[in-house]
């Protein structure tokens, strides 16, 4: 905490020296090794300090990219492959960068969840809250950008959608995207801009990241009891060495499972597709972002909607940014004055349908939204053809044998043609209609609603006795040691 | 000076200060909003950019029952060369029934000789849904209108690229284009 009194003594007549001048060991010493940080901080809290590796990690095998990486349609794609064939070790710096990508959003969205269960968004912490919802902005709009840079098929026809998304806007839309873009539509333009907000963006990051340490260390961590510090002797514990290995070892099992990712399964969260150089002319036959922006993408189709004088297209797109914007609210919106869900029996089933809900958006986001979660029926053919007295007439049939023989049957001026008739089922987009309902209501409903009406368990009078629990007589019998 | 006051030991003219301070202000905003300009301008599209956006296409190499493809300015157009049965079949619609009437003759532009090449038609080739390129003659997949197909969401075009089935909410727009001469049309974006 701020708060706390500098305890660090230059040792050398260097250091000595250096202090007088620019405190920046005394800084580091009380941010980093000095620190009072509460006794009881989890597994959940290592997270911090696993970002902070994934940002280091893009930044510096970004950097290596950067110096072999063209940024041109004619030569963006034949980079990368170079950089995967003959650069040395070119192989390693771009899987572990693009897998980089997918383990810094895995930390993140942990850290995230973490954060909406131990209530850590509120007082004295919601400055801390909103610099991280930033963040979460900024890696989202990163990945975007360097999804785009090695020009595959999905790069381009992605990129294509989410641009397109912009264009509708209603009148300052369509400027907006020729401004983006560069010219009419995604090309060179595009990709040398976007390689460079691709470069500029992570320094962007790194900025904020120190403004969140900041705002993080004012008021110090919150802890797994959402009961703040009382008395930093008995609440707390100095950040080194306790915490610097606690979160050593977790990034150290966070590496390795990252390794078996690089080294294994280097492109099993990547697309086939994007092996295939961009090609305007063709569409993949899905489109689909990677996977941890899948929930946004499930919101944005869900709406299939108008309402009033805004059409389903524009509709999605105010579902998908609200659906970032209302995290930066969450501190106003959640009015429970008890901050751990430890403590609150009903809004923890709310929070774990929450993260199921997550989820399932993103499964959602993965599939064709007309395909059927339960089908209600087996889908037909339809024939359709003109009758001998000029009427448009079907038949419907199970197998397509059949259908072909009736077509056969056929005099030839009938104009028969085969169409399938979708039987009706629940489908994916509905799935995702309610889900994205739940997401919103979670926020805008149950968390201001919950926080007044809920009766909320008691929570323990300090850190120190919750870590002791049940142990209450070894408190008393540790009371007279101090 | 009536407003004149005395701070640490000197006389300080609070309206002089007053001239400096907006004079300041108003010089450092006027510059801020100069330097934007460029810094947004510059993103628009390059005159070369510009330059690039119509081409000229030989029609006459199209074959009969096929289509070419081109890229101006990156964005796709379709130059179809209709048989007679996808023509008449075009022309047959009741043109009531379509979710966007159009006749087929609407969507062709005249000749330097003022009649209708029926058989040469020429559409956007971005699916007016969420930007797909449709399959076509090419693709092996006409749809069920015999036009143009889009795989990414099932939207079927009929043969004057009209939307008859799908989520597309319209019609492939005919972009502005003219015929140059009998066989050379110019498409401009
Ligand atoms: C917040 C940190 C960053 C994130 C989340 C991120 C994300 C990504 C992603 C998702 C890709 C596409 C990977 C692929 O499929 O091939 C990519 C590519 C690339 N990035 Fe980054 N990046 C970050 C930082 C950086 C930095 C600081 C640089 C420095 C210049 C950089 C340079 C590149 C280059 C040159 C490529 C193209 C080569 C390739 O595709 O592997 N990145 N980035
Ligand atoms: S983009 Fe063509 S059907 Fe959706």
């Amino acid at each position: 905490m701020s708060g706390h009194e500098s305890t660090y003594k230059p040792a050398s007549g260097f250091t000595r020296w250096l202090d007088d001048r620019l405190p920046i060991v005394r800084l580091a010493h009380d941010s980093f090794v000095d620190f009072p940080t509460p006794k009881n901080l989890n597994y959940w809290y290592t997270f911090g300090g696993i970002l902070a590796v994934c940002l280091a990690i893009q930044i510096i095998t970004g950097v290596v990219l950067a110096m072999h990486y063209t940024p041109t349609v004619d030569e963006g794609f034949a980079s990368v492959e170079r950089i995967m064939r003959d650069v040395p070790y070119g192989w390693l710096l771009r899987y572990v960068h693009a897998n980089g990508a997918s383990f810094f959003f895995l930390a993140v969205y942990i850290h995230m969840f973490r954060g909406l269960y131990y209530g850590s968004y509120k007082a004295p912490r919601e400055v801390l809250w909103l610099l991280g919802c930033i963040i979460f902005f900024l890696m989202i709009a990163t990945a975007f950008l360097g999804y785009m840079l090695p020009w595959g098929q999905m790069s381009y026809h992605g990129a294509n959608v989410i641009t397109g998304l912009i264009g509708a806007l209603p009148i300052i839309g369509e400027p907006i995207q020729t401004w983006l873009m560069g010219g009419p539509s995604i090309g060179n333009a595009t990709l040398q801009r976007f390689f460079s907000l691709h470069y500029l963006l992570p320094f962007m990051i790194a900025g904020v990241v120190i403004l969140h340490i900041w705002a993080l260390h004012v008021p110090g961590n919150n802890n797994p009891t959402g009961v703040e510090v009382k008395e930093v002797k008995k609440d707390t514990v100095p950040f080194h060495p306790y915490y610097t290995v606690k979160d050593g070892f977790a990034i150290v099992v966070f590496l390795i499972v990252f390794a078996i990712f690089v080294f294994y399964m280097p492109t099993v969260l990547g697309h086939a597709d994007n092996y295939i150089e961009a090609n305007p002319l063709v569409t993949p036959a899905h489109i689909v972002p990677e996977w941890y922006l899948l929930p946004f993408y499930a919101i944005l189709r869900a709406i299939t909607f108008d309402i009033g004088p805004i059409d389903a297209k524009l509709l999605g797109v105010i579902a998908m940014f609200a659906s970032i914007a209302v995290l930066f609210m969450v501190p106003w919106l959640d009015t429970s004055k008890v901050k751990s869900m430890r403590y609150r029996p009903v809004a923890k089933q709310f929070f774990f349908g929450f993260v199921a809900c997550s989820l399932l958006l993103g499964w959602c986001g993965a599939v064709n939204p007309d395909d059927p979660v339960i089908p209600l029926g087996e889908d037909k053919l339809l024939v359709s053809y003109t009758d001998a007295n000029g009427f448009v007439a079907t038949a419907e049939f199970d197998a397509y044998e059949e259908a072909v023989a009736e077509v056969e049957s056929l005099p030839a001026d009938s104009g028969a043609s085969i169409s399938v008739q979708k039987a009706p089922a629940f489908r994916f987009v509905h799935l995702a209609q309610i889900l994205t309902v739940y997401y919103f209501a979670y926020f805008l409903v149950i968390l201001p609603l919950l926080g007044l009406r809920e009766k909320p368990k008691n929570e323990p009078e300090s850190i120190h006795k919750s870590v002791l629990g049940g142990h209450k007589s070894s408190d008393a019998a540790l009371a007279p040691a101090e | 000076m009536t407003d004149a006051t005395i701070e640490h030991g000197e006389s300080v003219d609070e309206e002089r200060r007053d001239f400096i301070h907006i004079a300041t202000v108003a010089a450092a905003g006027v510059g801020a909003a100069a330097v934007a300009i460029p810094v947004v301008a510059q993103m628009l599209p390059a005159a070369d950019t510009k330059a690039a956006s119509s081409l000229e296409v030989d029609i006459s190499k199209v074959p009969v029952g096929g289509e070419i493809r081109v890229l101006i300015g990156g964005k796709p157009f379709f130059v179809r060369h209709r048989t007679a049965a996808e023509i008449a079949a075009a022309e047959a619609v009741d043109v009531g029934t379509l979710p966007e009437p159009e006749t087929d003759e609407e969507r062709l532009r005249p000749t330097p000789s003022g009649e209708f090449n029926k058989a040469i038609l020429v559409t956007s080739g971005a699916c007016t849904h969420l930007g797909c390129v449709p399959v076509g003659p090419g693709g092996g997949n006409l749809g069920d209108y015999g036009g143009w197909y889009c795989p990414c969401h099932g939207s079927h075009y009929d043969t004057s690229g009209r939307i008859r089935k799908g989520p597309a909410p319209s019609n492939l727009p005919i972009p502005d284009y003219r015929y140059v001469s009998e066989s050379v049309i110019s498409i401009s974006l």
